[in-house]
């Protein structure tokens, strides 16, 4: 049981009579990618947004390396390394690219509120350099000067990836980060993350392509119909009958 | 990607020296007799604080008259209970406006969008409701709160005899009308001027630029935005107030009026009109709709007929007709006009058409060398 980092513990949530979430009981191990599948509308991101404080569970528990985060607000779970990356990436985009990895990193050093209007921006070199390297990490050091409207979805991407990595979460949530993108692009965040992945940092990762599910996960969990049907490692999840019948069953429909 | 033409030294002393010697390059314009100067560097004040809010965090408050006209009756108070001096008045002013604000922010900041202006314009009116009925033991209601001659002003009594009349403001003694006056007001906006600045390339500065691009990454980035929202709140209410008793400095009496919402439009207008979120443009914007309300406003016919004279004398008629409209009392028909033009055509405000301007003769000047060289290698 120590090496487990996060818990959800009979989680329920409704929404106006529907039922998304019916007892989910999840354990997560530390420092391994955890990939979450399952049918559309089996409530893999309202289960999410239970985790990051963005919806409260009607019942049940999300404890958080000893701590209990229900209840607490968006920033505070973030602050204790809980790190999120959206479906369509949430970045800042009347930004340039540096002040949008300088944020976070100021956000890391300074805590949820500082002020201090009176130091520059130019004088925090650290906050600089970090933002820096992070940038050079995700191949994008080239564009730190431009505005991140300007940049196409799949560097949108690895910008709010780089903006979440720079926080060091201990946990990091990835709601379909190759969602809409190229074979390409959707190779190359593969990569990134399989890259990060040596830094001990635990992943949930909620995903369709089954692609970067069996080339990312230690261990995969299956969602329907608002509980956990089936979790295991990869090849023995993909060889189950319930998931099978789940997964096609509702696809040939 | 944004060129940057000035460094912030630059900047500042350029913008410090601009200030300083406006009577002198503001006389070709008419606009150089001091009590058009002080409200240059009054209400540009009143803008960069509002900038801080509006520009900063794209809040939109609709209530900021309220500050200004606190600031107003706390200094008045000032004169009229401790001292003629100016520098408690401005303290006074600043500091009941930051209270006032803390308590309209707090409050307002709950919400954003339109129901965030909403919120901020109720407050705003129940001020100005407050001060013209309600509180008229403390505002003097419809007359406004003026100086009177049975005034105890405490600390003036003890050092100063007092003298025949009503005595008027000063600043140790440096009397707070005409171009004394204006110089006060002015260093004053120049050390706002460095604050924002200063705000403005600070981590503080970013945060609240964040605020505004996206509040839910923001959280996501584990920071709390409530405490920034409302630090820039109160920031900008205490420009307000600074504004607002400098108001009281040069003509120290306080009326309700100027908590109006027409008065928190105002500020709105000089924002955008000059550039939103940028140095200079609430500056700007300030100025130039200062000097419509004072010297256009005073244009006649008489005026126009002379400007007009070189035409033959029907056409002469026809135009000064036209013209006229826009002048005179019709000065608010060419603000109007402006205002549409600039939001449609030019969204960064006065700032923006510089900026376009600028990038515009220097394109010019690029091409050439291009061109030259071209012809250069067509001629090998």
């Amino acid at each position: 049981m120590e090496n487990l980092v996060l818990h959800l513990d009979n989680i329920q949530k409704n929404f106006a009579g529907l039922r998304a979430l019916a007892d989910v009981n999840l354990h997560i191990e530390k420092g391994k990618t955890h990939a979450i599948i399952g049918p559309n509308g089996a409530g893999k991101s309202t289960l999410l947004n239970v985790c990051v404080g963005r919806l409260a569970p009607d019942s049940g528990k999300v404890i958080f390396d000893g701590d209990e985060l229900t209840g607490l607000k968006p920033h505070e779970i973030t602050q204790k390394g809980v790190a999120r990356v959206f479906q369509t990436p949430e970045i800042f985009q009347e930004l340039t690219l540096l002040e949008n990895t300088m944020l976070p990193a100021l956000s890391k050093r300074d805590g949820a509120f500082s002020f201090n209007p009176f130091r520059t921006m130019r004088s925090q070199t650290d906050i600089n350099d970090e933002a820096q390297d992070i940038l050079e990490d995700v191949g994008l050091a080239e564009q730190m000067k431009q505005i991140a409207g300007s940049l196409s979805r799949g560097d949108k991407r690895r910008l709010e990836l780089a903006m979440c990595l720079i926080l060091r979460p201990r946990l990091l949530l990835l709601d379909e980060p190759t969602a809409g993108m190229s074979r390409h692009d959707t190779n190359q965040t593969i990569e990134l993350l399989n890259k990060i992945k040596k830094g001990g940092m635990t992943k949930i990762i909620i995903e369709h392509d089954m692609h970067v599910v069996f080339s990312l996960a230690d261990k995969v969990s299956v969602l329907a119909r608002g509980k956990i049907i089936a979790s295991g490692l990869p090849e023995d999840v993909r060889g189950d009958p319930v998931v099978k019948e789940a997964y096609l069953g509702g696809a040939q429909e | 990607m944004k060129q940057k033409l000035f460094n912030d030294t630059t900047l500042f002393l350029t913008f410090a020296a601009a200030i300083l010697l406006m009577p002198i390059w503001l006389a070709p314009l008419g606009a150089s007799y001091p009590d058009l100067l002080q409200k240059f560097a009054i209400y540009g004040i009143f803008a960069i604080g509002y900038n801080i809010l509006f520009g900063l965090t794209g809040y939109l408050s609709f209530g900021h008259a309220a500050f200004l006209g606190v600031g107003s009756y706390a200094a008045v108070w000032s004169f009229k209970l401790f001292t003629m001096n100016a520098i408690p008045a401005v303290l006074f002013g600043v500091f009941f406006a930051g209270v006032l604000a803390l308590i309209i922010g707090y409050l307002s900041l709950r919400r954003s969008g339109i129901y965030f202006s909403i919120l901020t314009l109720a407050f705003a009116q129940m001020s100005y409701n407050l001060a013209y009925s309600v509180l008229t033991p403390i505002t003097n209601g419809e007359t406004g709160l003026q100086l009177t001659l049975q005034d105890p002003r405490m600390i003036d009594a003890m050092f100063i005899e007092v003298g025949e009349g009503l005595p008027i403001t000063n600043l140790f003694g440096i009397k707070m009308s005409g171009y004394s006056g204006f110089y006060f007001c002015a260093v004053l906006l120049i050390i706002c001027f460095y604050i924002s600045l200063r705000i403005f390339r600070s981590p503080f500065g970013l945060m609240l630029r964040g605020i505004k691009s996206n509040q839910n990454r923001m959280n996501y980035t584990g920071l709390n935005t409530r405490p920034y929202m409302l630090a820039a709140f109160v920031i900008s209410g205490m420009f307000a107030g600074l504004a607002g008793s400098l108001l009281a400095v040069t003509d120290p009496l306080a009326g309700a009026e100027r908590m109006q919402w027409t008065a928190s439009g105002e500020v709105v207008l000089m924002t955008i009109l000059g550039g939103v979120g940028t140095l200079i443009g609430p500056i700007l914007g300030a100025g130039l709709i200062k000097y419509f309300e004072n010297i256009f406003s005073s244009f006649n016919n008489n005026i126009l007929h002379d400007f007009f004279s070189f035409l033959p004398d029907t056409l002469e008629n026809i135009v000064v007709q036209v013209t006229g409209l826009f002048v005179g009392g019709g000065w608010h028909l060419t603000l109007g006009l402006l205002f549409v033009i600039v939001v449609v055509y030019l969204p960064g405000g006065i700032v923006e058409g510089f900026q376009r301007l600028a990038r515009l003769l220097s394109r010019k000047k690029q091409p050439d060398k291009t061109s030259s060289s071209l012809k250069n290698q067509s001629a090998e």
